[in-house]
């Protein structure tokens, strides 16, 4: 099986959230309790049991309404930091499918709380979640159980607009150039963000901040990035 | 629909107005991604930006309640740029045809109005005929009589300046959506209309629609690929219910109910529609057909030429009454029933004026509640404000299966009747509709064999007999709608084998053909496209006779060539002497000089720019909503629809630009609830997405009356009250209108007190009992309302 990725293009997601539940679905995740605070976007934020979540951005620009729709998830990265953060610390919590390129989180494996901080934010994308109850840490699985036979992850599956796509990595890379190719005539500031490190390659149309505060990382800027960047391009080429 | 959902990838400009088509038609966007990335401009018209607006290429904002002044304002357009298509408008619609001289109209009102009864004499509003009965035309257009001249004169009032002052919407972007639109007229450039409750639940909801339709004759964007005016349905099955008549007017396949006058089926018969016009297909000159074929299915060998097949067995209306939706609920509340079935529907949230519909409940001395889940319907007596000792109705509750728990049909928007399987046994007691149906009526029938009762012919000489093994069999009942050649005992081929003398039966005429001695049609799942159009014709089945996209001649020249060749819906063979491509609406010869107009279901074989049949006239006119923010209209002295009921006293108080109600307000739905939620609510993790009811509300407004982000609000009406957390948003503006700063504001209906118990309850507590003069439906879409905070506490 070739290295997979998945191409999300924002410009054609509606916010309908069938990737959403799909994956609560498909996982069996149970639902949260949540409350209505101004704003479609529910839950919160990702959780254990939460590893998709459409993130609605809404703000002005020249007196119109902006309305950025970002379908969130695990970016499978090529050389994951979170993973290369948890052996360092000893743990075996994390691997990575050498058929696929899925990095996957083993949740019966005990994280202390410690370590899932420094797991969390050794993330540039903020990705990784970790249960009191359990001490176990869960994301997206790149639906390994469904690739593995053959189906697409659910979220692409259900996918009605064309914004979820999945694939063999070259092919999603075409596919994302190609589009990007055609979607900066009408928005110069369109890009792809991060497509040669992440599985999980999003086209947006503007600033990556104005979708959300983690869509996108700066790998040229200073702070938690430039640590990762070293993470991400070690000098050594790590296992798998 | 006269086109179909897949058929929006063939548009140049797709229309998004009265609906929004992202948010509650998900599936749909597919097809709107398809013609975008060919080039297509998506255009969508709105009181709110919603997740529909951020992919629409331009979105343009108005009121509630004012999409006749916006169409309007384009018609005026498209006539002043000349941007109509004349080849069409000259042959394919009634533009060309002489109007009665009677004919005005005059400060909102057309000529015949009755202010004592509220209605008009419409004799005054028809086409002129000769002097063998044929309508007279000008092809050139000029005669001021003429239907063309008269809508110019009719639109000449819809001025930039005036639309604006009543819509809000700036010109420019008045002009933005004319002139994109408007470019369609071309005769290779295709427009579609979508639209759905956004343009029905008003007033003067018919209306709107026809100024859609009358754009779209004027465009020549009817009968053609990606044209077309396009209802964007509600329910998976609704367009199958409407097509089985679940509505009062009429009987199944479009039939008009017999009235109490028409006491033989000679009488009834005498009202098909009839044409002197030898080139006027006029299809529903074989409505006695259809009736008598449909008689036989009821009735079976009971039926028979003596006693004109069992017609005086169907129920009757009374000359002039109405049995809509709100006026059962009125005479409900009245105490008019006994009885009342609630099959799946939840009328305690989703009714207009759910305060008032909640006590007609009541009323009754028993309901029986068929559904998935309980309702605020079912569980009404133990609602809020009610006292369980107080109330009599006796309530029966019947668990009814889901749809993957059951087998059958379902038509959906685009008229395909698509045959689905049953994956899963129902839980416990709960048992599919047709079941329950199928056992009541035997059980009805028993008690009235063996009590007798006023009238038990038409129950106990009712053809029942659809069962395999003592069980309800659904493929039995398809085969009764496909209809039988009795003579033979074989299904009929399709409606054109149904004769009127009692030698066939159907249950319905549009779905003839639909299961035949080649077997069940909707179950077919083939994936051919000859036309490369899409049609997919042998997936499922289309009515009518598998017609992918109706009043498909139009789509041709007078010679049977496509008018637009890019995109050929239809092409005459003239050697073969066929057809090729889509079902032809009639597979006569191309219309030439003396061949068979196009529009085959109209009595005169076009399109109606004209319309004389509606209530409220034959061109469409503003009226204020019944609630509105403005005294006077600005294009009359009719600030509202003349010719609506008004109900009037106890729960139905309506206020019009009251100060205490200074806010325009609209009900609509998210993607993620459906309807008044009963089934969505219970779904945790829909639930989890859209948890409670909230309130849109502008920064301005919001600023306005010291109401924050998350704040709870308070929303009222003379009718009720509702609260709901505030959704502060960018994406709703003030409008200027007449001058006046007004606002909208909007709430989803999709909750109710039932469950989840913090979700809120229904915004139909809010609307009112008032309808659409043709439809009675509601007018949900605008009123007025208050807001205010009523607590600080963040939710």
């Amino acid at each position: 099986m070739a290295d997979k990725s998945f191409f999300i293009d924002t410009t054609k997601c509606t916010a309908c959230r069938g990737c959403q539940v799909a994956c609560k679905q498909w996982n069996m995740n149970p639902a949260t309790k949540t409350v209505q605070r101004g704003n479609h976007q529910n839950p919160e934020d990702l959780s254990y049991v939460t590893y998709k979540l459409v993130r609605f951005s809404e703000f002005e620009t020249n007196g119109k309404p902006v309305w950025y729709f970002f379908a969130d998830q695990c970016r499978h990265c090529t050389y994951p930091p979170c993973k290369m953060t948890a052996e360092s610390l000893g743990s075996k919590a994390i691997t990575t499918d050498e058929a696929t390129g899925a990095v996957l989180f083993n949740p019966k494996i005990k994280v202390k709380a410690d370590d899932f901080k420094a797991i969390r934010q050794s993330c540039p994308w903020d990705i990784p979640r970790w249960d009191e109850k359990t001490q176990g840490m869960a994301k997206c699985t790149m639906c390994i159980d469904r690739i593995k036979e053959g189906l697409l992850p659910a979220c692409v599956k259900t996918c009605p607009t064309g914004a979820m796509n999945f694939g063999d990595r070259d092919k999603m890379l075409d596919m994302a150039k190609k589009r990007l190719k055609e979607v900066k005539a009408k928005y110069p500031k369109a890009e792809l963000l991060n497509a040669d490190f992440v599985r999980t390659i999003f086209l947006v149309i503007d600033e990556p901040k104005k979708y959300h505060k983690f869509a996108g990382v700066d790998i040229s800027g200073p702070s938690i990035i430039a640590t990762v960047k070293n993470l991400i391009q070690p000098a050594s080429s790590p296992a798998g | 629909m006269t086109n179909h959902y897949i058929d929006f990838r063939n548009a140049d400009v797709i229309l998004n107005m009265g609906s929004n088509v992202a948010e509650n038609h998900p599936v749909s966007f597919k097809w709107i991604e398809a013609a975008r990335e060919k080039g297509a401009i998506f255009i969508h018209v709105d009181p709110r930006f919603t997740r529909t607006s951020t992919k629409a290429d331009i979105y343009v904002r108005l009121r509630s309640g004012t999409d006749i002044a916006f169409l309007g304002g384009m018609i005026k357009y498209i006539l002043d740029n000349n941007l109509y298509d004349e080849f069409y408008v000259k042959n394919y619609t009634n533009a060309s045809f002489i109007v009665n001289p009677k004919f005005g109209f005059d400060d909102g009102l057309f000529s015949g109005y009755d202010p004592t009864k509220r209605s008009y004499d419409k004799s005054s509003w028809a086409l002129e005929k000769d002097e063998n009965g044929i309508p007279k035309r000008d092809m050139t257009l000029q005669d001021e009589r003429c239907v063309f001249q008269l809508l110019k004169k009719h639109y000449s009032r819809y001025t930039p300046e005036k639309v604006t002052a009543i819509t809000g919407t700036p010109q420019e972007d008045l002009e933005k959506v004319y002139k994109v639109y408007g470019s369609t007229g071309k005769p290779d450039k295709a427009g579609t209309e979508l639209y759905a409750m956004g343009w029905t639940q008003h007033t003067v909801g018919t209306q709107n629609i026809r100024t859609m339709a009358m754009i779209q004759l004027l465009l020549g964007n009817m009968g053609i690929a990606g044209g077309g005016v396009n209802a964007l349905r509600g329910e998976s099955n609704v367009q199958g219910s409407t097509d089985q008549a679940l509505l009062f007017h009429i009987i199944p396949a479009y039939l008009p109910t017999p009235r109490a006058k028409l006491a033989t089926l000679a009488d009834y018969n005498k009202t098909t529609p009839a044409t002197k016009d030898p080139r006027s297909a006029n299809w529903w000159q074989n409505r006695p057909k259809y009736i008598v074929s449909l008689l036989k299915s009821m009735y079976g060998d009971k039926a028979t030429k003596d006693n004109d097949f069992g017609y005086s067995w169907l129920p009757k209306l009374d000359d002039t009454q109405n049995c809509s939706w709100l006026v059962l609920f009125d005479e409900m509340y009245k105490g008019s029933f006994t009885g009342f079935f609630a099959w799946g529907m939840n009328p305690a949230c989703s009714g207009a004026n759910a305060g008032k519909t909640r006590q007609a409940l009541t009323k009754l001395d028993w309901m029986v509640n068929v559904n998935v889940f309980d309702s605020e319907t079912g569980s009404f007596w133990k609602g809020p404000g009610m006292d369980p000792k107080k109330i009599k109705t006796e309530v029966f509750q019947l668990p009814c299966a889901a749809f993957l728990e059951k087998e059958g049909s379902v038509s959906n928007s685009g008229r395909w009747m698509q045959w689905r399987w049953k994956c899963a046994n129902p839980p416990g007691d709960a048992r599919p509709d047709g079941d329950i149906i199928y056992d009541l009526f035997k059980k009805v029938r028993a008690l009235y064999a063996k009590e007798k009762g006023a009238f038990p012919d038409p129950i106990l000489n009712l053809k029942w007999d659809y069962e395999t093994k003592g069980h309800f069999d659904i493929h039995k009942i398809a085969k009764e709608l496909n209809g039988y050649d009795l003579t033979t005992g074989k299904l009929v081929a399709n409606f054109t084998k149904l004769k009127d003398d009692g030698t066939t039966s159907c249950g319905n005429w549009l779905y003839s053909g639909s299961y035949t001695e080649d077997g069940n049609m909707a179950a077919r799942r083939k994936k051919v496209d000859p036309t490369g159009l899409g049609l997919y014709p042998e997936w499922s089945w289309c009515w009518p006779v598998n017609r992918r996209i109706i009043y498909n001649r139009a789509s041709v020249d007078l010679e049977g060539n496509p008018r637009n060749p890019k995109r050929a819906l239809l092409k005459w063979d003239a050697e073969a002497k066929k057809w090729a491509g889509d079902v032809p609406d009639g597979g006569w010869p191309p219309m030439g000089t003396d061949g068979f107009y196009p529009f085959i279901m109209k009595p005169d074989g076009v399109g109606s720019i004209f319309g004389p049949g509606l209530a409220d006239g034959p061109f469409p006119e503003h009226y204020e909503p019944l609630e509105c923010p403005i005294e006077k209209n600005p294009m009359s002295s009719q600030r509202i629809n003349p010719v609506i009921k008004i109900f009037e006293g106890g729960p139905d108080v309506f206020l019009t630009c009251d100060p205490r109600y200074p806010f325009v307000c609209s009900t609509y739905r998210v993607t993620e609830h459906w309807q008044t939620g009963v089934l969505t609510r219970w779904l945790p993790w829909l639930i989890e997405a859209e948890p409670q009811i909230f309130c849109e509300i502008s920064n301005e407004l919001a600023k306005m009356r010291g109401i924050e982000n998350g704040d709870w609000v308070l929303v009222e009406t003379p009718r009720g009250k509702v609260e709901a957390v505030a959704m502060v948003t960018h994406r709703l503006k003030p409008f200027v209108i007449t001058g006046q700063t007004i606002h909208q504001i909007g709430l989803p209906y999709h909750y109710g007190w039932l469950y989840p118990k913090d979700g809120g309850d229904t915004a139909n507590l809010l609307t009112p009992t008032i309808g659409d003069p043709n439809t009675m439906i509601p007018e949900s879409k605008a009123f007025m309302a208050n807001v205010t905070k009523i607590k600080a506490k963040k939710a």
